[in-house]
Parts: C-alpha cells; structure tokens; sequence
C-alpha cells in the first residue's frame, strides 16, 4: 500500500453484520466509578457505567470530551494512576477481574488479555525506538523468545496490517512513518500478542478521511480474523454507523443509551442523542439548519441533580413535575423494544422522536 | 491600474466591477534546508502551486482538502500572513500580494481571520474587553467613550453575556472561545472572513451552535467567507462554493450541490466517499466506495504531470507527463482531470 | 554525516579565529600601553623597548596578528634581554612575567581543570539525574518534598561557601593535591575527591531539578500510557521509555554546562589549591601577564565551540528525529 499505482478502481461494499445473540461476554463492566479527587473537589468522571460485550463484536463509545469515554477505557487497561485515582465496580475481562487486580498481575494481563491503540499515533509511539523494537517489546513481555524471533514476528504483523516491505520498514522509526502508518503499527502493536479485546480510542481522529477509511477497513478486517471484542471510543457517529454492532452513548459520567447500532441511530430514545444527531452537518441529503443542543456540558465538578442532561434538555417540562432535576433516570428499556436501554424519564419517546425530531433531520 | 480605480475613506482603493477577492495563479514555495556541504540540496516545499480562486462580495467559497494539501497556506496568504512566491492577490482588484505592511494596514480591516484553537489564539492575559476592544482601537473603529458599549454589543452579537468583558479567556469554554475570536473578527466590520478550520477542535454539540452563529452572521451581515475545513459535512452545510485541494493546486471547483452530486475529479470522489455516512443505519443502502490507498505524496517532491496520479485508478501514461489544467466541464464547475468524469453511480447516499 | 561534522569543524575554527583576532585587538592593538603594563611601576625605557619589540608592538596591527597566527601554526622565536627562545607551535606566545612559553604553562594547566570537571560533572550527572527521576517517579509524596526542598537549599547556597565549609570541615576527606593521573590514579582521585564533591554537589541540585521536570513530563506523554498498556514493567517503563526521553534536554544543558565549568574552576582550584586553567588565568590577570591571558581566552574559546560541536553530534545519536543538515 504505497504510493505504486494501483489501475483497478478499488471498491469496497461494506455488507451487513450477521448477529448471534445471547454469546457470552468477554468484557463485563459494572458500575463503575472512576473519580479524580482534585483540590477543588472530586471529579466524577465515570458514574455507574455498566454493559457488556462478547467476543466477535464491536462496541462504540460515543460522546462529547469530559463524558468519561476515555476515562472508562483506561479503567479496563488499569491505566489510571492508584494514587490519584479512585476506581469501584468491576470490570470483568475474560472471567479476570481487573478493578482491584495487583500491578503483577496487571502486568501480565494487560497486552496479552486486552490492548489498546490511541488516538495520536505521532505521540503514542516512542520517537527513539525502531518501529520493530517497540513491537517487539510487546511481544517479549508475554512471550519468552529470542530476539530473532520477536523479530520474525513484528516483521509478519507489519505485514498483516497492510504495510509494504515490512522487513524493511521495522527497523525504521516512527518519524519515518506517515501518519496513517503509524497508525497500522500501532495496530500492529496492540495485535501482536493475540488478544481478545482491543480498545481503540479516537483511532481515527488524527487522521486524513482517506486514511480513515483505511484504518476503518483495516480494524473491521483484523477483528474477524483474530475474533476479538473492539471497544471503539469516538465522537463522530458516521463512524459509529460504519464500524459498530453496539453503541452505547455517554453523557457527564454515565451511559444514557445503549442498545445496537441501527436501532440507537435509527430511532434514538434519548433528548441527548437527538440533540447529536441534529448537530451533526451531513454529507448527503438535504441541507437544512442545524439545531445544536444549548448550553455546555457539564462540569465534573458539579454535576446536575437528577438527570445530568436536564439543564440543557428541551423536552424536560414535558416531564411531570421537576422529576428530571430531582431524580437520576434508571438505564432501562423504554419501549416494547427491550433490547436497547435508556436514560430518560420522557414518556413513549420513540413517538416524539418521529413526530418531531425526524422531520428535523436531513 | 487601466480601469478607473477608487480610493475610499479607509484608504482601500478598488476597482469597479471586480470581484471582491481573486487569487490568481498564487504560489507559496518555502525553502527546506537541504544536507551536504554548503547545503546544496536546498528543496522548496510547494505548500501552495498555482492556486486561482474567486470570491464575490457576500459569498461563501469552501476549501476542503486532506493535511498537506495548502489550505491553510492559501487561508494566510489571502490574510497576507505570508507573501506569496508569484501570483497576484487581488481585493476588490487591487493587487495586495506584495505591498507593505503600511499600505495593507487598511486592507487588514476589511479581510479577518478566524483561526482553528480559540485558546491559544487569545492572549491569557488580556480580558475579553481587551482582545475586542484593541481590534476596535487599532482600527479606529469608534472614538475611545464608546468603546466599551460597542465590546458589549459585539459580545451579545456572538452570543456571549455582554457582563463578561472583564473576564479572562480561560473561564469560558471552548465555544465560547471560539466566539471570542469571532467578535473580535468582528470588530473590525470585514467585507470579508478566512476561518481556517474553525469548528474542528469543538465538540459536536457545540460545533453546531458555532456554525448556526456563522450563518446568522453571514446572513445579516452580508460578509463573505472563505471556509477551511477538512470536514466535508460543515463544508457543505456552510458554502455556497466549494474547492477541493490536494498538493497545493485546486483540482476541482464547482457549486455546492453539483460538487456534492456529481463530483468529476477522482480525488473528490474518493474524498466523498471515504466521508463514513450516518444515513447507512436509517435505511440507506451502504453506498459504493472508493479507497485510496497509501498516504498524500510529500509536497517537496510532487509527482509529475497530475499530482494525484499516484493515486489514481483512473492514470494513464498521459497523466504523468500532461498537467491537466482546470476545465469547465459542466456549467460553473471547474476540473483538472484528464479523465474527468461524473461518477456512474451517486457517491454520496441517496436522500432518505 | 560526515559532511556535517566538516562543517561544523570550519566553523568552530572560525569562530575561534574571530575570537582571537578580537581579543587581539582589544589586549595589544586598542590604545593601551601593553609593554608598560608588561614592564611594570619600576620600568627601564630599555626594559621598556626590548619587550615593545620582543612582542613585535612597535608592528602595524595587520602585522602583529598575522605574525600571532604565525606562531600558533609553525611556532616562532622570541628574544628578551639579547636571548632568543624558541616557542615551538602551537605558540600562543610568551610570558614575561614567568619567563615560560604560555602554551607550556597552558598544557599543565588543562589536565588538572579537565580531571577536576570529569569527576564533578560525573558526580553532578548521575546524582542529580538519580535524584531527579526518583522524585519524578513519586511525585507529590514527602520523598519528592524533601527531594525538592533539599535542592532548591544546596543551590540557593553560593558555591564558594560548599567549597569553604569542604575545604575547612571534612577534614577526613584526603589532602586536596593534583597527582597526575598516569602517575598513580589513586593519589588522583584521593587528590580531588574533595574538589570532586564540591563541584558535584553543588551542581547536583540543579540537575536534580532539571532531570526531575523532564522525567515528569516524559512520563506524562503519550508514548509513556502506550508503554504501560504493552503490559511491561514499570521499572522498565520508567527507565527504559521515561529515562530515555527525559535525558535529551538534561544532556543538552549538560554539555553546555561541562564546557563552562572547564573555563570557570577558579573558585575550585584557588580553595583546594589545584594548579589548573582558572587559577592561571586569575594568576595572569593580576600579574598583567597578556600573553597567558590571551591563550586562556583562546583555550576557553575552543573548549566552548568543541563542547557544543560534540553536544550536537551526541544529540543525532539520542534522538533519530534530528538529522545532520
């Protein structure tokens, strides 16, 4: 995949997933808690965040900065720093409990179970070592073997991400790398020792459209021939709709809407996802206003009473009484529909979605 | 000058009849330092080859295009923040590619910059009152008692509490910065605005309120705009006109719904459908995709003939040694293709 | 790579070629008497003309730089009182005062500076480096308090009080002499340990705060989470992924650095008495002594331009992004 001259139009035709249901979870999250205690007070940045996720498929996260996305992520590596952070709940990764786990055990766990690419691959890769020493040094860290082989075994995983002249390119540097290279490295990084679940983190966001349907292409590709489990966090939902099975939306520290990817964009349930979904201009349809969700997020500091959206939430006098400022809604169905949750005290929303916001939309 | 030029109060001459901005064949080559002795190999970085682009008055043109392809190169030379290796930037018809900093004073007023990160655009130390009201001062916008009455209605136009010129740059957010920066835009009354990127480092939610302020202010205030974006959907939402980049040339100008339509350049093809389309989970078949493959060459080094021709699936032999030039090729729409050409199927969804 | 290093090495020539011609002019050339000077408060006119013409003064500027260059580069003969010395090159002249080639008091002068800075700077190095990334690595905790503290106390403390109070208290430290190191590297070492821990430990606090903010930022980049998420350990975290970028900056103003200590040991060599550049040059100075000053001009101009060649090349070979050119 360089820059040689390729004279076959390349096309690609995305087909629908096929859906097994009722397989059993390999990450299992449970209300978890992650806070930051500050000088100005504690941040809550995760607050109750539960689901789970089997093998074979793919998760997006998805939310606005500071709606504890990245934050619950790291969790699941046990990136959080013990002194400065203070963790509860439990997440659950292959039946090993990681909330709680001891740095030995976490060292052994992290990489092999569970590994994680970013979003920044110029920063996330270390600018004096070779490409193949630091994919190297992933894999010697769980697999007693020779350098040589470690080396053998870089060469091949940069060849199964998609770059040309691997034996080659591994004795290179990141700086030598462009961008959406570096990215496959990375890829090739987190994938070298096998494991089950891959979190990616903003994969895409530094990079070029045309290397993010690369990268898209490359990820989808990856998962089904290594059958792992992907949380993929992101803030753009055309993303969402391309790469995922589930979403599951997060807003202040919580999950407000989970449930698979068609249903959850399709007819959305919650205020705070409808306000997405008008705020997003669109490359196809017709052009209209937009209708952006007012106010800001809300500081971790100081979060809302009840429901953390209601201050910026247009259908909250529809909500009898000041239910929304006093009581947190459950994640619970809402509809006949109980394959999907959300967080929302409104009444029969599906209708207000298509009565109101639909016609909104391009 | 041949045509009757005028010279208005402010000291912006203008000749009649043209269009409000006009680059034409602009370039911006900038020296790398080579290695060896005496640094033989001394290259040019060609950010910006041969860039032609009209705006009229009260139009917004779009310029979209991947990292490295010299849109924000083209966004600081219209600014004259950098002076261009050749070509002619034209206000209103008067050439300003090479005048001096004292003879653009004026233009200044009139072409404002809307920059992509709101925070370190804003100097820390400076109150909100302040970065607005010294673009007032230095334009001479209103005599020294009616300064801070006039920060405050800028503030309210951006949407921002008038209360709060006194605060500093840190205590707002994001999208609120990014107002900051617009009012003071603003201040100086443009005929015309650059925003380079000036929603992408927002959040979606607030990324739309930005744009709905952008629109308003275009529409009530007649400016015209040139919109730097690599994201194709505020692109379109916002422009009338867009060109697309890739390595310093515009391959392909065109009206905002044929750009979109019936895109003829390969590249925007491509582009168009590398765009990941929510609409796929409401029931629109998932649409035929291009994939490029490989990086944007360097722009030290370009291909010869067409630069995307490395590429391309559509290149022959001709396109590495013809350099196809911008042709009309339906009405208004400009390509430089030598196999231009609408696509055979829709790139872009089809509406629900 | 090579080409570069040339380069480099043309330049630092010059640099030292403008240096000398500079202090040329303002030493011997500028309205100044440098042959009264020379001769001193009970001067003969005889004494007087025989060193104007000995130091060739009573030659047209042009001439007496040229001729200076002369000697440095083939070595020339100078006579004094009806007898002519041969100074050998590199001649940087001759001193009257002491009745020596300056370049022979120069060359037994540089060995003990050099051996006094090596074993300081090694000191100061690894110490304030060990300090630094340790306080790094506990960050906000007593340890990295009292790490902190205990710096910024030692480098508030002007050096020449450390030097004092060493020099006069630890007494149980061995004599400070300048033993020749290939003449027995014991009495060496034992010769300016005291020198040695002055030197170090005074430089050690500002290296411990310079190793420290550099750890701390290094370990907060990104590269260092990917590091954790590899699932190594965070030893190797820490001294392999951490250390390794820290130590770009600290190396930097540590060259730098090293090339200003071999040109500012006076305090060093005058307390522990070493004959090294700074005292000879201190010594020169109050002796009016100008042909010693201009070789330790000289001398120290070069140490500078060779320090910050060798900080440069050092850089292409911590940090593959830097490329020669």
């Amino acid at each position: 995949m360089t820059d040689q001259t390729v004279r076959a139009p390349q096309t690609v035709t995305r087909t629908p997933r096929t859906r097994s249901e009722g397989e059993e979870a390999y990450l299992e999250v449970n209300d978890l808690h992650v806070q930051f205690p500050t000088a100005d007070g504690r941040v809550q940045a995760v607050q109750g965040l539960s689901y789970s996720l089997p093998l074979r498929r793919t998760l997006a996260i998805v939310g606005e900065s500071g709606s504890g996305k990245s934050v619950s992520s790291m969790a699941i590596l046990g990136l959080h720093d013990r002194k400065s952070t203070w963790i509860s709940g439990s997440i659950k990764v292959g039946g090993k409990e990681v909330v709680g786990m001891s740095e030995k055990d976490l060292m052994s766990y992290r990489g092999a179970d569970a590994a994680m690419i970013f979003q920044d691959p110029q920063s996330s890769l270390h600018p004096f070592f070779t490409i193949g020493d630091q994919i190297m040094e992933s894999y010697r860290a769980h697999h007693n073997v020779s350098k040589r082989a470690a080396k053998a075994r870089a060469v091949d995983m940069l060849g199964r991400v998609g770059i040309p002249n691997p034996s080659r390119r591994v004795e290179q540097y990141p700086h030598e790398f462009s961008g959406g290279m570096r990215q496959r490295a990375m890829i090739a990084m987190a994938l070298v020792n096998d494991p089950k679940l891959l979190i990616a983190d903003e994969p895409t966001t530094a990079l070029d459209v045309t290397v993010q349907a690369q990268i898209l292409d490359l990820i989808a590709d990856l998962q089904r021939d290594f059958g792992s489990a992907v949380v993929f966090i992101t803030h753009d939902l055309g993303v969402v709709a391309e790469i995922a099975d589930d979403i599951l939306v997060m807003y202040g520290g919580s999950a407000v809407e989970h449930g698979p990817v068609e249903k959850i964009l399709g007819t959305p349930l919650h205020p705070y996802t409808w306000g997405l979904l008008e705020s997003i201009p669109a490359v196809s349809g017709t052009p209209g206003a937009l209708h952006p969700i007012p106010g800001s997020p809300p500081s971790l500091l100081a979060m809302p009473s009840g429901c953390a959206f209601h201050p910026r939430c247009e259908y909250r006098d529809r909500v009898g009484g000041d239910l929304c400022a006093t009581l947190k809604p459950e994640l619970i169905p809402r509809t006949a529909d109980l394959g999907r949750t959300s967080r929302c005290h409104l009444k029969e929303p599906d209708k207000v979605f298509e009565t109101e916001v639909l016609t909104r939309l391009p | 000058m041949t045509a009757a030029t005028t010279t208005a109060k402010s000291g912006v001459r203008s000749m009649e009849g043209a269009p409000l901005l006009e680059l034409d064949d602009v370039k911006m080559h900038f020296r790398t330092k080579g290695d060896g002795l005496l640094a033989r190999g001394t290259k040019w970085v060609q950010a910006v080859d041969g860039v032609s682009l009209t705006v009229q008055s009260g139009e917004t043109l779009g310029l979209v295009g991947e990292s490295g392809c010299g849109k924000s190169t083209t966004a600081r030379l219209i600014t004259r923040l950098l002076e261009p290796t050749a070509g002619k930037i034209k206000y209103q018809g008067v050439d300003i590619a090479h005048m001096s900093e004292r003879q653009l004073r004026p233009y200044r007023r009139e072409i404002q910059l809307i920059f992509q990160d709101p925070y370190s655009s804003l100097n820390p130390r400076h109150t909100v009152g302040t970065i607005v009201g010294t673009a007032l001062r230095t334009h001479g916008m209103v005599p020294k008692s009616g300064e801070l009455k006039r920060v405050q209605e800028l503030l309210e136009v951006v949407g921002l509490n008038p209360e709060h010129y006194n605060r500093y740059p840190h205590e707002f957010s994001g999208g609120q910065r990014q107002r900051i920066g617009i009012a003071r835009a603003l201040a100086a009354r443009p005929k015309i605005i650059v925003a380079d990127e000036p929603v992408s480092a927002l959040d979606v939610s607030i990324q739309a309120q930005v744009m709905n302020l952008l629109e308003n202010l275009r529409s009530e205030l007649g400016i015209a705009f040139v919109f730097i974006a690599h994201d194709l959907g505020v692109v379109r939402h916002f422009c009338d006109r867009v060109a697309v980049m890739y390595l310093g040339r515009v391959v392909e100008e065109a009206p905002r719904d044929a750009l979109y339509e019936k895109p003829q350049h390969p590249y925007t093809q491509a582009l168009l459908s590398a765009v990941p389309d929510i609409a796929v989970v409401r029931g629109v078949p998932p649409k035929q995709r291009i994939r490029l493959v490989g990086d944007v060459p360097s722009p030290v080094d370009p291909p010869s003939g067409c630069r995307f021709r490395t590429r391309c699936w559509k290149a022959q032999d001709i396109c590495a040694t013809n350099d196809p030039v911008l042709e009309e090729k339906a009405p208004d729409q400009t390509v430089a293709c030598h196999f231009a050409e609408p696509p055979v199927e829709s790139i872009v969804a089809e509406v629900v | 790579m090579l080409f570069y290093i040339l380069r480099r090495v043309i330049s630092a020539i010059s640099v030292v070629i403008v240096t000398v011609v500079v202090s040329f002019m303002l030493f011997f050339v500028a309205p100044t008497d440098p042959a009264g000077v020379i001769c001193g408060p009970r001067c003969t006119p005889e004494r007087l003309n025989d060193i104007t013409k000995s130091l060739n003064l009573d030659q047209p500027p042009v001439e007496q730089i040229v001729l200076y260059f002369k000697g440095i580069v083939v070595g020339r003969d100078y006579t004094s009182g009806g007898v002519t010395r041969h100074c050998d090159a590199p001649c940087l002249g001759y001193s009257y005062v002491l009745g020596v080639p300056v370049t022979d008091l120069l060359a037994k002068a540089v060995p003990v500076t050099l051996s006094i800075v090596i074993g300081g700077a090694t000191i100061y190095l690894c110490f304030g480096v060990l300090i630094g990334t340790i306080a790094a690595r506990v960050r906000g905790t007593t340890l990295d308090r009292v790490a902190v503290g205990s710096s910024l106390v030692i480098g508030s403390i002007p050096y020449f009080v450390v030097a004092l109070i060493i020099a006069l208290y630890a007494t149980f430290l061995p004599k400070s002499q300048y033993v020749p190191f290939f003449s027995n590297p014991v009495s060496w070492a034992a010769g300016l340990l005291a020198a040695w821990l002055c030197l170090g430990l005074t430089n050690s606090a500002s290296y411990t705060r310079y190793s420290r903010a550099s750890m701390i930022e290094a370990l907060g980049q990104d590269f260092t989470r990917t590091a954790r998420s590899k699932g190594i350990s965070e030893r190797r975290v820490v001294y392999r992924h951490g250390l390794r970028a820290a130590m770009t900056p600290v190396i930097t103003i540590f060259g730098v650095d090293v090339a200003y200590q071999l040109v500012n040991t006076i305090f060093t060599e005058r307390i522990f008495q070493l004959p090294g550049l700074g005292l000879r040059i201190l010594n020169a100075f109050n002796q009016y002594d100008l042909p010693v000053l201009m070789g330790g001009v000289i001398v120290g101009a070069t140490v500078l331009v060779v320090m910050n060649l060798v900080v440069d090349i050092l850089y292409t070979v911590l940090d593959p992004r830097v490329r020669l050119g």
